[in-house]
């Protein structure tokens, strides 16, 4: 017996399909008509509203398989593709199905050759359809209506835009998370209601049939804002996962062209900072000096003050680093020439360290003070000020190279370990740099000068001591 | 002052988090709220409920408890010297815009970390609280990762585990030295020890649920970490160096990393200029690499130029490729997985496609063509039935050919 026997010659078999995904329906209707050796090209599919005009004298009693008839093949792989690809909106699936199926009877493993066009269609509408179910995952946002009845309480209301039928289909991924939350969903192809016990399925819905905002929504949005870096705008990276078309039903999507707009002004602001932030650091000591006086980094440099450069030869063993200048540094432009630079000078003599062939600069390149009257009363630098003039310091360690590290006070120390240290720990022992070179800590010859009698005369012996350590041990390194 | 509206804190402590790169909630053990008394769900695979123009994906709520930090890190935004505005949450607060968000479907769930206040140990546990109120007094059972701190009691930690989908302990830089220099409050061998903790309670917890159905799950999502690039001198081998230890060492899930960007308010510690956010962008692709295509750290490494950085103009696997002529042209109708995986602009799919193809028919360059997104790109390095490339591979220029015409391109097409 041939194949065609079975079928009458010429005759055109129209399937209506009940539901747009109608997987099962599909199934059986297909079985049959394999099984009968009805080929692809004389069978309509027509799914509830489409038009079946074309074959309006189709048969619609589906033909009877022989008794013998082969059972149907398919594996799993086409079934499973099958069954996403069937909630497509696209009117032609069903006969494209229904052409793989009938060519997967005479050759079992095409599915499998992913350069046949019939196989890479179906894999695209398998593609767009996970695509969809996914974006319905994420961009499904609920809004809150509080009922009047203390019984039924809150209930939660989405509108969604699916592109294809996977409303039924996706109605399991939400109520494993939402199964203790009276919810709704609606979309123009139909609705899902879940009272936290049973799944219910209503008629397609309008966008003015769910509510229209919540509360929430502003902290959402305050959220959205703020997590987003606006040094790193790239607006096509999420367009592609996000496309405009579901931004209308995101209530964090209305802020997009405001935060992209503002993105580029904070942008822009963050360069014009930047290019202070991120300058290239000079490379010569003369440089230096002509940049510090035009640095305004931290407040200080607001003063009506000038920076001071460090002094002393370039090729120095020994770096000296003070606190900051004070008035009279200020005024001539030169480090420690003040009291407190003069008591530095007595000691370094005292115990032999030739302050001419060392390089003496200080943390803090300009003089912070208020003014009293006529006079300007030293301040202390703030740990913020260090660490942002320490931009400086390094540019003349990088330079001046030397192998030994004399900071004097806590703010120097700051201004060379970006952190604060106690003295009273850390003096008389070195503290490997990571250049290799060595620091060494001490007080700040102004503190003696704030002493009295014993206090005094003790503390003038330890800062004695610790400036002998430095001179022994840049003896050992020379 | 009066005191901050949840708004003005959400503002503040949202803001400070979006340093942090991390942000997926995929990989956990599935759990849905099937017969419990509240929310949530994981399904092995985590969603992104929203794209911020940035390109990045928010799957949670990513937050930071406080902002108050006693440390003092150049690098971070936070640091106790940085005069940015302060803001501080109470647990409660987070667990109620957790459950709020969730209940409208913006998040998967809870992204926690903290700057340091008082000291680690009660930062800690005020995170591992959130956590815990979520868990046991509202039943939710959608993604929380927590930030743990390296300092903590190890005790707290493990309790964060118990409670989380995934912990993390930034490394924080490639380098020690960096560490030293750029976080002095910091100790890179405290940061690994946290690690190996937390290493050695996954394994017991895994080894537990063998032998006890019900033995508690720890982070069942794993451990990550970030390291933050460009702050420090450390080149890309260093960096990839580093994070494949870090791999094998802990058996991480992932390594973030996060190019650092000039942040407001930046430390003068900080580096002359902001690396390039390319950069980042190809260390993720050559840990992508080593993570789904087969490559060792040492084959990214020998991808890498004189400066041991990877090149920014291609990337790394066509760099290898560049360098490593010889093992081309590849026949796609011939060669084994492993070798079409090497192929410049063939992905994980299109080699699966080709395999399953090469089955029925003798491929063409054609049939090649459709299975892959680009075929010029594949061209120089495969041969098929009708297609060999002679001179191709020997061409000098080959790699000018071959670049995308600006960086910038693939940085901001639209
Ligand atoms: S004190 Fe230092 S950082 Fe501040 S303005 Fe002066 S040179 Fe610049």
């Amino acid at each position: 017996m041939t194949a065609l026997q079975h079928v009458k010659l010429g005759t055109y078999y129209v399937v209506h399909l009940p539901e747009a995904d109608d997987f099962d329906f599909w199934r059986e209707r297909a079985r049959a008509l394999v099984q009968s050796d009805v080929p692809p090209d004389r069978v309509a599919w027509v799914e509830p509203g489409g038009s079946g005009d074309l074959f309006a004298h189709g048969e619609r009693r589906m033909p009877v398989p022989p008794m013998d008839a082969k059972p149907v093949r398919a594996n799993r792989r086409f079934v499973s593709l099958a069954r996403n690809a069937i909630l497509h909106s696209d009117p032609e699936r069903f006969a494209l199905l229904y052409r793989l199926l009938w060519r997967l009877q005479s050759s079992p493993r095409m599915m499998e050759d992913k350069a046949d066009p019939d196989v890479r269609r179906v894999e695209e509408l398998d593609k767009n359809v996970r695509r969809d179910s996914h974006k319905m995952h994420a961009f499904v946002r609920f809004r809150l209506v509080e009922s009047e009845d203390e019984d039924v309480g809150e209930h939660y209301v989405a509108w969604f835009e699916p592109d294809h039928h996977i409303l039924r289909a996706n109605a399991g991924f939400f109520m494993r998370r939402f199964s203790n939350m009276r919810w709704s969903i609606l979309t123009p192809r139909g609705s899902l209601h879940w009272d936290t016990e049973t799944m219910s399925e209503g008629p397609p819905a309008e966008r003015h049939d769910a509510p229209g905002g919540d509360p929430m929504e502003d902290l959402w949005r305050t959220y959205y804002a703020s997590i987003f870096n606006p040094a790193r705008l790239k607006i096509g990276a999420m367009l592609k996962e996000m496309p405009k078309k579901y931004w209308k039903n995101m209530p964090e999507a209305s802020l997009i062209p405001e935060l992209v707009a503002g993105a580029q002004g904070r942008e822009a602001r963050m360069v014009e900072k930047g290019a202070l932030e991120f300058e290239e650091r000079p490379d010569t000591l003369a440089a230096i000096d002509k940049a510090i006086h035009a640095c305004r980094k931290c407040p200080i440099g607001q003063l009506d003050n000038h920076a001071v450069m460090g002094e002393g030869p370039q090729d120095a063993a020994l770096m000296i680093v003070g606190e900051q200048p004070g008035d009279q540094e200020d005024q001539t432009g030169r480090p420690f020439v003040g009291p407190a630079g003069q008591l530095l000078d007595t000691h370094l003599e005292k115990v032999g360290i030739d302050r001419r062939a060392a390089y003496v600069t200080n943390a803090v390149k300009h003089f912070k003070y208020v003014q009293r009257g006529k006079r300007r009363l030293h301040q202390n630098p703030g740990a913020k000020e260090i660490d942002t003039c320490r931009w400086w310091i390094e540019g003349e360690r990088a330079i001046v190279q030397p192998k030994l590290v004399l900071a004097m006070g806590a703010s120097a120390a700051r201004g060379l370990l970006g952190k604060t240290v106690s003295i009273s720990r850390v003096r008389g022992a070195p503290i490997p740099l990571e250049d290799g070179s060595e620091l060494w800590v001490t007080a700040h010859p102004s503190y003696l000068l704030r002493l009295e009698g014993a206090a005094r005369e003790e503390q003038a012996q330890l800062f004695d001591a610790d400036l002998a350590a430095v001179r022994a041990r840049l003896e050992e390194l020379a | 002052m009066a005191a901050q509206t949840i708004l003005q804190k959400l503002e503040i402590l949202a803001d400070a988090a979006k340093y942090d790169a991390s942000c997926a909630s995929s990989g956990t053990a599935k759990k849905n709220s099937l017969g419990g008394k509240g929310i949530g769900s994981t399904e092995g695979m985590g969603i992104c409920h929203a794209y911020a123009p940035d390109g990045r994906c928010i799957s949670l709520l990513k937050i930071l408890l406080t902002n108050h930090c006693v440390f003092d890190c150049h690098y971070c935004v936070n640091r106790k010297s940085s005069n940015v505005a302060r803001a501080r949450f109470t647990p409660q607060e987070v667990v109620d815009l957790t459950l709020a968000f969730y209940r409208r479907n913006y998040i998967e769930g809870l992204f926690l970390s903290s700057g340091i206040v008082k000291n680690s140990n009660h930062t800690m546990e005020q995170i591992v609280e959130v956590a815990r109120i979520l868990r046991e007094e509202h039943d939710f059972r959608g993604y929380i990762h927590l930030k743990t701190i390296p300092e903590a009691d190890p005790e707290i930690v493990h309790q964060a585990g118990l409670y989380a989908d995934r912990v993390s302990i930034n490394v924080e830089l490639p380098t020690d030295s960096g560490l030293t220099r750029l976080a002095p409050d910091k100790d890179a061998r405290q940061i690994e020890g946290a690690m190996g903790k937390v290493k050695a309670d996954l394994v017991e917890a895994k080894d537990a649920r063998k032998r006890f159905r019900h033995a508690p799950r720890f982070a069942p999502a794993g451990q990550s970490t970030q390291m933050i690039v460009g702050a420090d001198a450390a080149t890309d081998a260093d960096i990839v160096g580093k994070a494949s230890r870090l791999y094998d060492n802990f058996r991480l899930r992932r390594v973030y990393y996060s190019a650092f960007s000039p942040i407001p308010d930046a430390s003068a510690v900080l580096p002359l200029k902001r690396p390039p956010l390319i950069r980042e962008h190809r260390l993720y692709q050559s840990d992508w690499l080593m993570r789904f295509y087969g490559y060792k750290p040492s084959d990214v490494m020998q991808a890498t130029e004189a400066d041991g950085n990877l090149p920014l103009d291609i990337d790394p696997k066509l760099a290898w490729a560049l360098k490593f002529r010889e093992a081309f042209p590849v026949d796609v109708n011939r060669a084994s997985k492993e070798q079409l995986l090497r192929v410049p602009g063939l992905g994980v799919k299109a080699v699966g496609k080709i395999l399953a193809s090469r089955r029925h028919r003798a491929l063409r360059l054609d049939d090649v063509a459709l299975l892959t997104q680009s075929i010029t790109k594949v061209r120089p390095f495969i041969c098929t039935v009708d297609w060999r490339p002679i001179t191709l591979t020997d061409r000098a220029d080959l790699r000018s050919l071959l670049a995308p015409k600006s960086e910038q391109l693939e940085l901001f097409a639209a």
